[in-house]
């Protein structure tokens, strides 16, 4: 392919539209970078925050929520790729994490490789898997498309819940050896590494992610979401294009079992559910899809709410309301289904859609000069 | 030979749920082109509902004609909660695919954790009639009742439903809504009423299906339709989308796959074949076996 892809000129925009340019706005490029560098110190911050957090910022319990919330977000924003990026409703995500997460544990736990070669193969037997089922799953389109993808993750949840061989473990999960770990993923007062592998995860996937859809592919990409057929017509074809997408998000999922099987030490069926890929879809679509941010942040919420509900929902404050309120405000699911519901309404641009839509209650409350 | 006809039956029984909810997705799906998440919750809700009537209905009971007025409460229950559904939440997203989606997602959701939260997550045992326990003698085969009685219920429900939509103007409406929704529109037909009544009917269908199948199973519990739905998803695939016929060969066959597979192979290995014939279907077929073409 000749490099003949011509960058549009900017649109022309209004001088009175142009937003005026703030002290900080020399720094926006780099905000990224500083968030990541004030993630990466944070474990060494002893500040207790109580009630968001149980113990101090550098305590392992808090590291390890932290790490999980960190995957989940490089997780949704991966999945960000297929669903908000490209338009495909895939409903399978959860098998090439959870890909990722047993062959780590089986090829550790089970063949004894060393954690470097589990991970590798891991990775391109994820990647694989994605490239084979995509081939047929992306034969249909839309809604089938879900139900297919579908269909193939639950095969996954069956593999696993029937332990052909007892490679998996079945009902009661597979728990990590970490006899052959190197010593310093290993261990609670070790969970600080955990964290900033999680932290490299999610940057990694943002950074891929953020490349793709900058790239000339990231423009047909869009494409595709907008209007299949239209790509059909400029003579790319449609099913190249999603097959390398949905490759590339299912090698980052299985990328991100690896890291989640070292965070939690061991593998258990529940995150082979379709339900998984429900709560990926939940947090992509609270976060805003398409956007850098909103998967990230919707996926880091997510899984925060997720541990904190729970604790909220044993709560004394829970507990005095009465029985009809008290019930389902301590599942946290209904909680978060709720949410999710009311967001669908009235947030369609999900969290990064915020800043815009409270842009009229900010102009309206600035004082006038 | 006996083995035979026992896992035939018990097959077709199994066929017979799948059917139950099938019919009712595949409905919503054809005309509505809702891929309804929820339908998992109407079952559920079907389930629960003729438990807890069973129990503390007056007139209802776990036997005789209390028990067919249990299955009615719990019918009417789905039926009611289905049509509240569409009216409050889909109706408002119709034509937005995906939006439609999110909500039934988030319905499921939340719908399971709250019957979770109302009747606790152990499976409860479901109140049976004492013949559905019993088994009858079909060619020298001991078939347990409970699998005969769904199989009655699917092809009873199966009738009414192509006769409804052979026979009735408002069947006639949604056969023509799934056909060409929008030149029903421009002929003058409020299409929606028509979407609120195949919610109802899907909505009652799956109640049926898990009324029966808390029959069939013994017990009740709120992840019992999230499992079924998938298979019923399989199902709806399969015979194509939009149509009640297709569902039900493609129900039959799936069932019958499943268990024959199951039995002669290792348990689990039937589920695995199922959706080995869903990927040859779709490689072979796309739209299904029957029915219109899948479009986006």
């Amino acid at each position: 392919m000749t490099n003949s892809v011509v960058d549009a000129p900017p649109a022309q925009v209004p001088d009175e539209l142009t937003p005026g340019r703030s002290r900080w706005h020399g720094l926006r490029p780099y905000l990224p970078l500083v968030a990541l560098v004030v993630a990466a110190v944070l474990p060494y911050s002893t500040l207790n925050l109580p009630g968001i957090f149980e113990g101090p910022l550098n305590s392992p319990g808090t590291l390890q929520l932290l790490a999980i919330c960190l995957v989940f977000g490089g997780l949704a924003a991966g999945y960000d790729l297929l669903f908000g990026r490209t338009g495909m409703l895939s409903f399978g995500h959860a098998l090439y994490f959870a890909a990722g997460v047993y062959g780590t544990d089986v090829l550790v736990t089970k063949a004894g490789l060393p954690l470097w070669q589990a991970a590798v193969l891991t990775v391109i037997g994820g990647t694989t898997l994605a490239a084979l089922l995509g081939a047929v799953a992306l034969r249909t389109v839309g809604i089938a498309f879900a139900m297919v993808t579908l269909a193939f993750a639950q095969v996954g949840a069956i593999l696993v819940a029937r332990d052909f061989g007892g490679l998996t473990g079945g009902e009661e999960g597979l728990p990590l050896d970490v006899s052959g770990l190197p010593a310093a993923l290993v261990g609670v007062t070790n969970t600080v590494n955990l964290y900033w592998l999680a932290l490299a995860y999610l940057a990694l996937v943002v950074l891929v992610v953020h490349r793709v859809s900058g790239s000339p592919t990231g423009r047909v990409l869009a494409g595709l979401r907008d209007d299949e057929r239209r790509i059909g017509v400029l003579g790319l074809d449609p099913y190249r294009f999603k097959l390398v997408t949905f490759t590339l998000a299912g090698g980052l999922a299985s990328a991100g079992g690896v890291v989640y099987v070292l965070i939690v030490g061991g593998a258990s069926p529940h995150i082979t559910s379709s339900e998984l890929t429900l709560s990926l879809l939940v947090m992509v679509v609270l976060g805003g899809p398409g956007t850098r941010w909103g998967p990230v942040l919707g996926g880091v919420l997510y899984m925060y709410l997720d541990h904190r509900l729970t604790a909220f929902g044993s709560s004394d404050a829970v507990n005095s309301l009465p029985a009809f309120l008290s019930h389902p405000l301590s599942q946290p699911l209904f909680v978060l289904g709720t949410v999710f519901i009311l967001a669908v309404y009235f947030f369609p641009g999900g969290l990064a859609s915020l800043r815009t839509r409270l842009a009229p209650l900010r102009t309206a409350l600035r004082p006038r000069r | 030979m006996n083995t035979v006809v026992l896992l035939t039956l018990t097959g077709l029984g199994l066929a017979a749920l799948y059917f139950l909810v099938a019919s009712g997705l595949s409905l919503v799906f054809g005309l509505a082109d809702v891929l309804n998440f929820a339908h998992g919750l109407f079952l559920g809700v079907g389930a629960y509902a003729t438990w807890w009537a069973a129990g503390n209905l007056p007139g209802a009971g776990p036997d005789g004609l209390g028990f067919v007025v249990a299955v009615l409460f719990g019918v009417l229950a789905g039926s009611l909660v289905a049509v509240l559904v569409e009216l409050v939440l889909i109706r408002p997203l119709y034509s937005r695919t995906i939006e439609q989606v999110l909500v039934t997602v988030g319905l499921s959701l939340a719908g399971v954790a709250l019957l979770q939260a109302t009747w606790g997550a152990d499976p409860r045992t479901f109140p049976r009639p004492d013949w559905s326990r019993q088994v009858t003698a079909v060619f020298g085969a001991q078939v347990p009742n409970a699998g005969l009685l769904l199989i009655v219920a699917a092809v009873v429900v199966l009738g009414a439903l192509l006769a409804f939509l052979r026979w009735t103007r408002y069947g006639l409406i949604i056969r023509a809504g799934v056909e060409n929704r929008e030149m029903v529109t421009a002929l003058g037909i409020d299409v929606r009423k028509a979407f609120t009544l195949v919610f109802a009917i899907g909505g009652a269908a799956a109640a049926l299906a898990g009324a029966l199948g808390g029959v069939y199973f013994g017990t009740v519990s709120p992840g019992q339709g999230g499992s079924l739905l998938i298979f019923a998803f399989i199902v709806v695939v399969i015979g194509g989308m939009g149509s009640v016929v297709g569902s039900a060969y493609a129900a039959v066959a799936v069932g019958l796959l499943q268990q024959f597979v199951n039995y002669y192979g290792t348990s689990g290995l039937g589920d695995l074949c199922v959706v080995g014939l869903l990927a040859v279907v779709l490689l072979l077929r796309p739209q299904g076996l029957a029915g219109k073409v899948a479009h986006a």
